[in-house]
């Protein structure tokens, strides 16, 4: 156990990792077990606040995997994490029952109410939890391994790499709007009842939501490390940074982008699956363009290639965007975040924690006296 | 995968073609080297040196003609990059191609010939025999104090020779050198020069090179290309004297 956390975490990753488990159940407990009122309480819409921002975080770190270690920028990773959301909200929607407003036992409203008599094949199972965690998986990875499979063995890279995903999750939005599509059109999925037996609304059920995004996190993070830290992660690096060496020392880059492109675009999806409890409702939405460059956005002011940058980023962002939003200067948002990306990209190119680990590794060399040894700092971006 | 054709040659080229966009960039070229030898492939300009390289290792597929390896057992131009790394052939490009943020030790450790798959290389310990292979290596491209260093902040010499220290770990049979000293001082060239040999005692080389010092330096038999074909081959001396090939070189 101490050799893994050597090896695989390193000393950071190691308190990063205790710190995100600590919170896992201090939010918790501060919620349910201090009574209103008294100064150690977390209200229980900050719980749910808090949760939200986790799951972007894992959508984050999912993007980092494969932009920051393989110079795989994705404009469409949202497409996953919706893709995972709705997976859980047609569980969610299975579970209403006759609690719905047509209150028939086998059909959500919508379907109701498109005077649909029976239940489309593909929503066949989503009532068992088992089957819809699955799927939750499954799809995006499927998805983005077909999309992989074309994609890399074509060699597309670069921009056009980035366009077509971006074209992927804006040819999603469209068809998840249409009501025949059979996703609720362009209300999607929402008045979510019970999720495993459990009222969603209830303060222990978003409790316990949040400590599952903290736990899906930690595990998100742990097989991230465990990629990069492996051979596997020296070869992503090597293909970010010089692709047709990597190709004329025998590796079949295609192979290696596909699996990790793959494995981000599953890890998207839980993230997808862990927001739509916490918030109530999937729709269409969630498909738009702008929320995959948001979340590069995130990864870009955490700083790239860094796995806990991302996540801080997501989270500092995020946090702004509450902050912003709700006041006055709302209608400054956009703006606002715009600025950042471009003051971010000027001023702070390495991102928050690029920046910091910079700053050490720099003071290390001073201190150990070593010759000129450039920073390992990543490419520039595609 | 055996050929009905029968040679004797390492590399074999026969009547190879290229053409980009109407340019011709090989034309019916052929050539042959033997096992073990060392061979010089010089010429202007726009000769077609870069894309026979290209058309050896996969990366172009030739229009029409031969490429075959390993005394006509393997078809080239049915294979791609990574099958033809795979089979033994290692290429240095000319600009000093190498992992910048990986440190030195790591570059080798990539080239290392092992299981490429990606289910090996997750799962992948390092071994001792592995270790020792890349201190032999290192000792050879006179690396050594430099294994734990960043190889992005190596001097342009020693970039290069990292390279041809990645090439020498991947085992080739052959190794297609593209000027290796552009850029090199004249100790660095030199010492080049005496890496290639040390490298031919137990492997097959093609370098494609434009400086005539250390060609001579080398003192292996030239081959000289112009627009896309062989117009001379022998040693340094004759080609030099051929007339054809002063002309080509001085426009005359």
């Amino acid at each position: 156990m101490h050799a893994f956390a050597d090896r695989t975490l390193g000393r950071v990753g190691t308190v990063f990792l205790a710190s995100i488990l600590v919170v896992a159940v201090a939010v918790p407990v501060s919620n349910l077990l201090f009574p209103p009122g008294s100064p150690l309480h977390m209200p229980s819409y900050l719980v749910a606040l808090l949760g939200k921002y986790i799951c972007y975080a894992l959508l984050a770190l999912s993007i980092d995997l494969i932009w920051g270690y393989c110079g795989i920028l994705s404009l469409g990773h949202g497409a996953f994490f919706a893709l995972g959301g709705y997976a859980m909200g047609m569980y969610l929607m299975r579970q209403i029952g006759t609690r719905g407003v047509y209150a028939n036992p086998e059909l959500p409203d919508f379907m109701v109410f498109l005077n649909w008599s029976e239940l489309p094949v593909f929503w066949y199972g989503f009532q068992h939890f088992a089957y819809a965690a699955f799927m939750i998986v499954a799809v995006p990875g499927l998805l983005a391994f077909l999309f992989g499979w074309f994609a890399f063995r074509s060699r597309v890279t670069g921009v056009y790499l980035s366009i077509i995903t971006q074209a992927m999750t804006f040819a999603l939005m469209l068809g998840f709007f249409r009501n025949n599509f059979g996703f609720g059109g362009n209300n999607g999925l929402t008045d979510f009842k019970e999720i495993l037996g459990f009222n969603v609304q209830a303060a222990g059920t978003r409790a316990a939501l949040f400590a599952a995004s903290c736990l899906a996190l930690a595990v998100g993070f742990v097989i991230c490390r465990a990629i990069i830290t492996s051979k596997f992660g020296k070869v992503l690096i090597a293909i970010r940074d010089a692709e047709s060496r990597t190709r004329f020392l025998g590796y079949r880059v295609e192979s290696y982008k596909l699996f990790v492109f793959t494995v981000s675009a599953c890890m998207a999806g839980v993230a997808g699956a862990l927001y739509v409890p916490q918030v109530g409702i999937i729709n269409p939405s969630e498909f738009a363009p702008a929320n995959s460059i948001e979340a590069v956005i995130w990864v870009a002011v955490g700083g790239r290639g860094t796995l806990i940058g991302p996540i801080i980023g997501a989270l500092v962002v995020n946090y702004a965007k509450t902050t912003f939003t709700s006041g006055m200067l709302a209608p400054y948002w956009l703006f606002l975040l715009g600025g950042l990306f471009v003051a971010v990209t000027l001023l702070l190119p390495r991102g928050i924690v690029g920046t910091i680990q910079h700053f050490w590794s720099q003071r290390r060399q001073a201190r150990d006296g070593e010759g000129a040894v450039p920073e390992p700092s990543p490419a520039p971006a595609e | 995968m055996t050929h009905a054709h029968t040679t004797t040659a390492m590399l074999y080229l026969d009547g190879v073609s290229v053409s980009f966009d109407g340019f011709r960039a090989l034309n019916q070229l052929s050539l042959a080297i033997e096992p073990g030898e060392m061979r010089a492939i010089i010429g202007p300009n726009g000769a077609g040196k870069t894309t026979m390289m290209d058309v050896v290792t996969g990366k172009t597929r030739p229009d029409g003609g031969d490429v075959f390896f390993y005394g006509g057992d393997f078809d080239l131009t049915r294979l791609d990059e990574a099958e033809i790394a795979e089979l033994g052939i290692g290429r240095k490009f000319q600009k000093p191609t190498i992992f910048e943020m990986h440190t030195v030790e790591d570059n080798l450790l990539l080239a290392l010939r092992g299981d490429r798959r990606v289910r090996s290389s997750l799962f992948w310990r390092d071994t001792r025999a592995q270790a020792q292979r890349i201190d032999e290596i290192l000792e050879v491209i006179r690396l050594r104090s430099m294994r734990d260093r960043w190889a992005g902040g190596l001097s342009h010499g020693q970039k290069q020779w990292l390279e041809i220290g990645m090439l020498l770990a991947q085992e080739p049979k052959l190794l297609l050198v593209d000027e290796p000293v552009a850029g090199m001082t004249d100790a660095e060239t030199r010492q080049t020069a005496e890496l290639l040999k040390e490298i031919n005692r137990d492997r097959t080389v093609v370098v494609v090179e434009h400086d005539m010092t250390f060609v001579r330096d080398l003192g292996v038999k030239v081959t000289v290309l112009h627009e896309g074909s062989v117009i001379a081959e022998g040693s340094i001396d004759d080609v030099s004297a051929n007339e054809r090939v002063i002309e080509v070189y001085l426009g005359r």
